[in-house]
Parts: structure tokens; sequence; C-alpha cells
């Protein structure tokens, strides 16, 4: 049984003109537990609202997302919240850190909502990405680079068994964002987590011995816009 | 619990400046509810205290309320003069205990002289059980220009025992005047009573009467220097204070004098200004109102503070929720955030209240002579800080609502 599967997942908005639209239509999707897949799609492609499912920030419009085994799609939305801080880290392509707290307090924000604030943790955590000296500091007064460090020990604070990374040197100056994506990597496998990374980056998906298109996983693209679905 | 308040604490944090411009807004409001309530209800309580050592009030006829604010408060006008042989009818009365004159007409810079007699500080009682006590000196000699000053008068004036004045003549003292001859030597300094008589110069009634360009025998007579006694159909007093051997005598003098078209009998004092105060309750109830609505104010400056930032902040719940707090955990932390502001508001409100009544019961203090007790509970200082956080409360639903229906996914988009 994999860690996280997705069954005939179906994600559709209204648009403003009343039309149903088809965002994802996701036969099957399976990430076992320590994997480190990539996903490959261009911009604009459903690939944030397909992460924004397995994470249970939207609901599906039909179809399950399992978790080692259990349908959390099914959850209600408090239950989902709770599955997320205690199971899941979220690494978002513009970081997404808290400008008024600081390096060490943004990374204790990513284990309050589920085991519990751990300083000592957080702090061994900002060490081990080379910000001991940067942990008073708040996001303005860090490098891009550094704020990633810090966005990546936040996704990973809570000791998640699968990390979703969106983009995730999407930001970053081309000379580091390999450096990061190493960095996201080698803690995954430390703390033993899944990884799901999605990218339009070649560098980034070249990393990854397991790759998919996402054009072939998402059937809403193939049948929609087929020629730009190719990274 | 704990991760709310770090939340809340970060939150305050950055938004420093409009968080204490708000919090300071609070503790002006409820230190401003605080003190209307304090402030008015001991005012009441001082000015109608049922301790007062004496019973009643005898005057000239007119107003009871001016007779008692003139004689008791040392405030206002006389209402007048009345006979000396009504002052010692009533001292000769067996349901009487003591009966002393006041006589006015004269002031110190603006302290009243009072003349009056030494069972002043023998037999008087300015309040229930209390005498007047010396902190330096002693009492006038009744036939010398000798004066006995209140505590107030003394620490202003800066008066000492061996001292010497000349008196203005009023009961106002107008910048320029000069002075009465006469040169009345203190011979003693009362200790504070916390009453109006601490603002108050003692000196022989016979002073009043003979003091240069005063007129007895109602305003027909005046008398000369050197006169070795006066007749006591010349002589006249301002006011009586009474104190019976049963208190409810007072309803029987006061039917025989109502009966007579001399006087005036104010008793029971209390009752008296009870009834000011009843009169003036409007002035009251207008400033509680008018703190009611300071409190609403600060209620929507709260509210428009916390929401001027939720757009600004909806990012920050919607990364919050994406991290695993819950929507209740983000509505709770915009309720919390604004009723922390106004529980801080609260606290500083205390300081407020004590700055108000400070500076209130030095103004009381220097105006009437009256102290507040400064210290003394009252209920408003423990539900205005409940209801100032109730209301910082419910000034943050309508943001937290805002907060709560944040969609992550479109906001993180």
């Amino acid at each position: 049984m994999a860690l996280l599967e997705l069954r005939d997942i179906r994600m559709e908005f209204r648009t403003p003109d009343g039309d149903q639209q088809t965002i994802l239509d996701v036969p099957r999707f399976d990430v076992e537990a320590g994997q480190q897949v990539a996903v490959a799609g261009t911009s604009g492609s459903g690939k944030t609202t397909f992460l924004n499912v397995i994470a249970g920030l939207l609901t599906p419009t039909a179809g399950s997302v399992l978790f080692d085994g259990t349908r959390v799609s099914d959850f209600g939305e408090a239950r989902r919240d709770t599955w997320r801080a205690d199971e899941l880290g979220y690494v978002f392509q513009t970081f997404n850190l808290l400008g008024g707290y600081t390096a060490l307090e943004n990374v204790v924000l990513g284990m309050t909502f589920g085991p519990g604030p751990d300083r000592a943790f957080a702090r061994e955590l900002l060490t081990k990405l080379g910000l001991a000296d940067r942990l008073s500091h708040r996001p303005s007064q860090l490098s891009i680079g550094q704020q990633q460090r810090v966005a990546l020990a936040r996704a990973l604070a809570n000791r998640p068994r699968i990390v979703l990374a969106d983009e995730p040197t999407g930001n970053l100056d081309p000379r580091f964002a390999l450096d990061a994506l190493g960095l996201l990597r080698g803690l995954c496998e430390e703390q033993g987590a899944a990884l799901v990374c999605v990218s339009h980056d070649p560098r980034v998906l070249d990393d990854f011995d397991e790759r998919v298109d996402f054009v072939e996983i998402n059937r809403a693209m193939r049948e929609s816009e087929p020629e730009e679905a190719t990274p | 619990m704990k991760s709310l308040f770090f939340i809340v604490a970060r939150s305050m944090r950055q938004h420093l400046l409009s968080t204490i411009v708000t919090i300071v807004s609070a503790g002006l409001a409820s230190g401003l509810v605080m003190s209307v309530f304090t402030v008015s209800e001991q005012s009441k309580t001082a000015f109608t205290g049922g301790d007062i050592g004496y019973d009643a009030v005898l005057g000239a006829k007119g107003s009871e309320l001016q007779l008692v604010l003139n004689a008791v408060f040392h405030l206002e006008t006389s209402p007048g003069n009345i006979p000396w042989s009504l002052y010692e009818e009533v001292k000769s009365r067996g349901d009487v205990r003591y009966a002393i004159p006041y006589a006015v007409g004269d002031n110190l810079y603006g302290y009243r002289i009072v003349g009056t007699t030494t069972e002043i500080f023998d037999t008087f009682e300015f309040q229930d059980g209390r005498q007047f006590e010396f902190a330096d000196g002693n009492a006038f000699d009744d036939m010398r220009m000798e004066a006995v000053v209140g505590s107030v008068v003394a620490e202003t004036l800066d008066l000492e025992v061996g001292h010497t004045f000349r008196p203005f003549h009023g009961l106002q003292y107008l910048p320029g005047q000069a002075p009465h001859e006469e040169l009345y030597v203190i011979t003693g300094v009362l200790e504070p009573t916390n009453t109006a008589n601490d603002r108050v110069i003692w000196i022989p009634i016979e002073g009043i009467f003979r003091m240069e360009g005063h007129y007895v025998a109602g305003g027909t007579k005046q008398v000369e220097r050197g006169m070795a006694e006066i007749p006591n159909e010349w002589k006249e007093v301002s006011a009586v204070m009474i104190k019976y051997t049963n208190p409810v005598r007072g309803k029987f003098m006061q039917d025989e004098v109502r009966r007579g078209t001399q006087a005036t009998l104010a008793w029971p004092i209390a009752n008296v200004l009870g009834i000011f105060f009843q009169k003036m309750g409007w002035i009251t109830r207008v400033l509680i109102y008018v703190a009611y609505l300071v409190v609403i104010v600060a209620g929507f400056g709260l509210l428009a503070s916390i929401y001027n930032t939720m757009n600004e902040r909806r990012r920050e719940f919607a990364i919050l929720r994406a991290l695993g707090a819950r929507r209740s955990t983000v509505f709770s932390v915009i309720v919390l955030e604004a009723g922390t502001i106004a529980v801080l508001g609260s606290l500083l409100g205390y300081a407020v209240y004590g700055a108000i009544l400070v500076g209130s019961a030095q103004v009381i203090r220097d105006q009437t002579g009256v102290v507040l007790e400064v210290g003394a509970a009252h209920p408003a200082l423990l539900w205005t800080p409940v209801g100032m956080a109730v209301v910082g409360a419910l000034a943050g639903v309508f943001p937290a609502i805002k907060a709560y229906s944040t969609d992550v996914a479109r906001t993180l988009a």
C-alpha cells in the first residue's frame, strides 16, 4: 500500500461565464513512503491545485485522497487541518514566511499546530541549514536563499511523512537552486519523508530519478491544451 | 492556548504602533469610565457623608442649600444674618447639646475668616466623635485679635504660630484691595481634618463685630474702636451650628423656625445635600453616557485598527491555515488579540483612573477642603475592565469572521 494514493480525482471550477471547467482529472497517482518524485508541468497547468488537493486545502469535486490507507478527502475540514499539521510539510514557491516572526519563530510555527513547539529541534534544523547565526533575524533581514532555507526548515519542522514542494527553487538564483533542492531532498531523506516536487525547471526535474509529466497524470490537461502540456 | 498567545504576541509586535495607539485609546476610555463613577460617587459620599458631627445649621431666612454650603463647606455667599438673641435662645434650649455661632465677612487671600467662640475647639465635633486638634499652638483668646488656621490655609499661605496677618474685607479676595487695619496673630495651627474646615481661619466672633468697616444691628451700626462692650442687640451671626441631645429634635425646631420669619433651619444636613445631588444627578448621568460613548468609540477604534490590517494579514492567515491552523484558531487569534488589547488598555486605564482621581481629588480639596478617598474600592473598578475586555473581544468578532472565511488556496495562489 502506497503512502499517498489519489484515485479518480476531479476538480472542477465554474468560470465567470458560468461554464464548468475541469482543472484536474487524475485517475491515479501514488507515492510510496520515503519516495521522492518530481512532477513536471508548465505554469498554469494546475500543478498548485493538484498539490492543494493533496494537502486538503481544496476539496476535490470527485475522487479520493488516501493517506496511509485512510481516506483523508472524506475528513471534515478541522480533521483535515489536524492531519495536515501532523503529517504534511509544504514548501511554497514564494516561501510564504511570516514577516513579523524571526527565522526561528517561523520554523516553530511549522510545528505549533501539529506536534507542538520544539524550539530545540527548530534550532537544530536551522543550524543544519547553515542559519545558526540568523535565528533571530526576520525574513526581511535575510537573503532570498536564506529565506528559502527557513521555508525548508519550516516544512520539515513537524517531522512530516510527506512534503509537497511547489516550484521550490522558482524564486532562487539558478546558481543556488540546486543547492536548495539538495538540502530539501537531503532533509526529506534524513527524516524518511516522501517528497512530491512540482516544477517546470529542467535542472530540478533532472535531479530526480523518478519523474512524471503532469500532463500524463492529468487527463484534463491532455483534453484541453495538449500542445502546451509538454515541459 | 499557548500557541494562540504566541501568534497574538507576534501580531501585536508586528503592528506595534497601531497596537499601542489602540491600547492607549482603550486605556483612556476605561480610565474615564472608572473615574466618572468613582469621582461622582465619592464626591456625593464626601459631601453628604453621614458622620457630620452636628445635626443642623440655623441661618437667615432663605435657601437651606445656600446655608449649608456657606456654613458647612464655607462656599457660596452668606444668605444673611440672624440676631444674636436667636442664637442665645437656641443655645439655652434643653434639647440642644451645643450651639456654636459663625460670623463671616472677611477673607485672607480667598480663605474664609470665620468668627466664632472657643467652643469650636472645646465642644464642636466636625465629625461624629472627632474634635479639632492642634498641630501647633493653641486656641485664640476670645478677647484678643488672635487666630487659629486650618491645615490647608497654613500649608498654602505658609503660616505658622506667631505669624501675623491683616484680613481682607468680603468673602472673595480681590487682587489689589487694601486689607483691614486690624492685625491678627496666629496662635494655633490645626491638624488636617480632610473637611472644608481645613480652609478656614478662625478668629474670635468679637473680631468680626469690631472689624473696621463692618456694620452690625442689621447694617445700621458700626462698632467704634475702643468701645468696651458691644450690646447684644447689635450682634448678629451668619449661622449657628447645632447639635441636639437627640437628632430627631431637629424636626421640632424646624417646625418652630418655619412658623417664624427670621430664620431657616437646615436639618438634616445630609438630606439637604442629598436633594442637591439628586437635582444635579443629571450631570453625572450625562458624564456617564459620555463615558459609555467613549468606550464605544474605543471599541470601534479597536475594530478599525484590526480591520485595517486584515488585507495585509489575509495572507498570514492563509499561511497559518496551510500549516495546519483551524479556521477556529484563526478566528480565536483575532478575538483574543482584540481582547488582549482591550485588557492591556484596561490595565493602562487604572493608571489613567489614578491620575484623574488624584487630580480631581486635588482640585476638590483645593476648592472645598473636602478630601476624596483615593484608594476606595468601587464596583466600577472591577466591571469596567471586564466590560472593556468584552467590548474589545466583540470588536474583534467582525474582523475575525473575515479571517475565518479566508480562502487559503486562492489567497496563496
